[in-house]
């Protein structure tokens, strides 16, 4: 479908002065004669787009000319869109900046589906703009036509569909600021063929107005009043803290109000990082992977401080036994969220930074007049069981075989807090989210709540385009690497070393854990053959076909070597084949469907409570027996 | 679960419908009835929706609701303090015998005969949902042949106005 003409391609200098000529008749916002396609890369660059992923087509096509000249923006090409997509994710969430892919019509646009969709449930903030077929033929059925606006209506924030060239500008200025304001989320714009080709004038700033969005910023002063006044209150408070904080850069802010009120901290698979992990005050992740002391405390509360979270299945197990003894103060910028799966005995609606300084402000005068909270006895129960529960996981009898903890454990160690660690979706994720050691936010990237298999290597393929100067480090599986690794051949090709540690169990290895559990060791398709048997593909092989450093560790004593092999070679990605025992389980453990209380620290063992205290812990049901449980199969992935 | 009636200020904007629809079923909520159409400002168009949740999901509702772009208000009208109609077109087989008859009962309930056949009557009436499923229980025993009926459309009582406001607010 290259119908469009095109001129022939200019010199770099030519390129370069009529860019700068655009910018500065942009500037004086003297409306210029363009296309709608260059209005569209004018634009980007006007709202700071540095980086585009995407891949042509027939009705993005005229989009791609202009492209060619900009020298702000830097299209790579990927070689699936899920990649583009997933790769916007990448660089969004290892910046906080937009990230922005870029697609054509039809199927071009419905591989962008699922990353939208996981941009959509972690609130990442990104821009997606496809091509459209020309305006007459929308609703024809014509040659590569979708309706994607109506595809993502439920999965974006917002979404438009552009066919009038002159609209180009206010549309993608309204995009790039609903993306990135209020609770962040995906934004596609759907642009038809005819729109982009089309004879327009370009101006900027241009004039918008969206009357009907007007995301609530200042936290209510009776209701921080409120929760200060429960937080004096409390004698078992624990801040619960979410994404939110994450995207809301307000981690040091938190730290500060953490330092300042000495209550306990847990931080879920969506936080880790926001307050560090190594403060003695944090306690782990919550939920169904959650640390005992995390789990626990939450369980044990009598005031959930909720910081950007959501209450998540994933955390609460079985919502009604869920911290049945808390109050519930619960801050986050999107009112939906509030009171959602749990009543809010106080709901503030507002920016988290701004509800952390408003509540670190009335606690410090509450503090000064004498009125402050003694959590003494609670920090120490809550410091005991973190000691007493560590996180832990056993070597397998013999020594000989690689256990995948320990494989991520050291990759942690070595890299270090200032690397940026993105995982797939599965048990490597959960030991990820465990075994790292998160010292700063932004420095973990992973798919939570779509828990989208082949999110590792584009996304971090996009966050080492955002931070050249990053260890960036996918740590996936073999299941989720198989997904989008074509994506590598992007990473040659445009000089994007990231690393890859294929933690390769030669299974689906979460589900095959449920099946271990659940189902009587029946593992109905979970075995993928990459390691035990045969090494279909074969991932040194495949890593050197694409012209990526491949290396495979399959012993014990190799793999710090191994890691530091990996962090020497910096020209190219690597791809490391850590071939793991396949047994291996995450622990802890809550059952899907079941009360919190029911944690395991191993196959049908509770924790053994020494404390007195603790004795009131229901025992575990028998996993095995649970047929409720077991039916959630689809949530072992 | 109890009836809950919502009156949705939208940008008048292609696709608007869809959207909302698209909510109500995503989030599983029932609608009970829809009606959209035009307000004093053309840029803004009004959707009376009825649902039938608990207090506790109507409150996700009007909270997704407010979270779509182009909606600009969510009101819930208390039926005690707004004037809510139907309106209800009705074909319905008369012969000599009975024409009376039916001809009666548009009278009592103030309906109105706006198309006459040899065989059939077509009344329209208007009125809240209670005086409709009466007139067609007095209707059936005749024989209705085909019914159309409208969502509801509803407006507060008393001289304030949510459109003024949700404009003030824009």
């Amino acid at each position: 479908m290259s119908d469009t003409r095109t001129t022939p391609a200019p010199s770099p200098s030519q390129v370069a002065q009529k860019a700068q000529q655009a910018q500065q008749e942009a500037r004086a916002k003297t409306p210029i004669e363009v296309t709608g396609a260059q209005s569209l890369v004018l634009s980007l660059e006007a709202v700071d787009v540095d980086t585009v992923f995407g891949i042509p087509g027939g009705a993005i096509l005229p989009a791609y000319d202009p492209l060619l000249d900009s020298v702000k923006v830097r299209h790579i090409l990927v070689r699936h869109e899920q990649g583009a997509g997933h790769a916007a994710e990448g660089y969004a969430s290892a910046t906080g900046k937009v990230g922005v892919c870029m697609a054509t019509s039809g199927p071009g646009a419905t591989n962008l589906v699922t990353a939208i969709a996981d941009a959509y449930m972690d609130s990442v903030p990104i821009v997606a703009i496809t091509g459209q077929v020309s305006s007459a033929s929308i609703g024809t059925d014509a040659f590569q036509e979708a309706d994607i606006r109506g595809i993502t209506m439920p999965i974006t924030k917002h979404n438009y569909l552009v066919t009038d060239a002159s609209q180009i500008p206010r549309v993608i200025a309204e995009a790039f600021h609903i993306a990135s304001t209020g609770r962040p989320g995906p934004v596609l714009v759907d642009i038809s063929k005819d729109a982009l080709q089309a004879r327009t004038t370009f101006s900027w700033p241009p004039k918008f107005d969206l009357p009907g969005y007007r995301p609530v910023a200042r936290p209510h002063t009776k209701q921080i009043r409120e929760a200060a006044r429960l937080i004096a209150a409390a004698k078992r408070p624990v801040f619960y803290v979410g994404g939110g904080v994450i995207r809301g850069n307000a981690s040091d802010a938190l730290r500060e109000f953490v330092e300042l009120t000495q209550i306990p901290v847990v931080t879920t698979l969506m936080a880790r990082g926001a307050v560090a992990d190594s403060h003695p005050l944090h306690l782990g992740m919550p939920g169904m992977h959650g640390s005992v002391a995390a789990v626990t405390a939450l369980q044990k509360s009598d005031l959930l401080i909720t910081l950007g979270a959501r209450f998540d299945d994933r955390v609460t197990g079985q919502l009604s036994t869920f911290a049945t003894g808390a109050k519930v103060i619960h801050a986050d910028i999107d009112p939906a969220e509030i009171s959602k799966n749990r009543t809010a005995d106080v709901p503030i609606v507002g920016d988290v930074l701004e509800v952390i300084a408003d509540l670190h402000t009335a606690v410090a005068a509450d503090i000064a007049a004498g009125k402050s909270g003694d959590y003494a006895a609670w920090r120490g129960q809550t410091a005991g069981w973190k000691a007493d529960f560590p996180l832990g996981y056993t070597t397998p009898e013999g020594g000989e075989a690689v256990s995948p903890q320990h494989v991520i454990e050291r990759i942690g160690a070595i890299a270090g807090p200032e690397a940026v660690y993105v995982a797939g979706v599965g048990q490597h994720q959960m030991w990820a989210a465990q075994f790292v050691q998160y010292e700063r936010p932004n420095a973990w990237l992973n798919s939570g709540g779509l828990g989208t298999m082949g999110y590792a290597v584009p996304a971090a393929m996009g966050a080492k385009v955002a931070q050249p100067d990053r260890t960036v480090w996918a740590i996936d599986g073999d299941g989720c690497f198989q997904m989008t690794n074509q994506e590598l051949a992007t990473c040659v090709i445009n000089n994007i070393p990231i690393k890859v540690a294929i933690i390769n169990n030669s299974s689906l290895g979460m589900v095959r854990q449920w099946q271990s559990l659940f189902y009587n060791q029946r593992y109905s398709n979970t075995d993928l053959h990459t390691s035990v048997g045969s090494r279909i593909p074969d991932f040194v092989k495949l890593a050197d076909a694409y012209g990526c450093a491949g290396l495979r560790c399959e012993r014990p004593e190799d793999i710090d070597a191994t890691i530091k092999a990996a962090m020497e070679i910096n020209d190219r990605p690597v791809v490391v084949d850590f071939v793991v025992h396949r047994d291996a389980m995450v622990w802890p453990m809550v059952p899907a469907g079941v009360s919190n209380d029911a944690i395991q620290v191993a196959k049908d063992t509770a924790p053994q409570w020494d404390r007195e205290e603790d004795e009131a812990t229901a025992q575990p049901e028998d996993a095995d027996n649970s047929e409720t449980t077991g039916a959630e199969s689809a949530d072992g992935k | 679960m109890s009836k809950h009636t919502l009156s949705v200020l939208v940008e008048n904007k292609p696709g608007v419908l869809a959207r909302i629809a698209a909510l109500f079923s995503r989030r599983g909520f029932n609608i009970d009835s829809l009606a959209v159409g035009p307000t004093e400002h053309p840029e803004i168009s009004r959707m009376t929706v009825v649902v039938d949740v608990d207090a506790l999901p109507l409150e996700q509702v009007t909270k997704q609701l407010n979270k779509l772009v182009e909606v600009l208000k969510v009101v819930e009208l208390e039926p005690t303090a707004s004037v809510q109609r139907e309106i209800l077109l009705v074909k319905v087989r008369t012969d000599l015998h009975s024409r009376s008859h039916v001809l009666e009962t548009v009278q009592l309930f103030r309906a109105k005969v706006v198309d006459v056949a040899s065989d059939t009557l077509t009344i329209e009436v208007t009125g809240n949902r209670d005086k409709l499923a009466a007139f067609l229980e007095v209707l059936e025993p005749f024989g209705v042949k085909e019914l159309v009926q409208s969502g509801m459309v509803a407006i507060g009582r008393g001289s304030r106005s949510i459109t003024d406001r949700a404009l003030r607010s824009a």
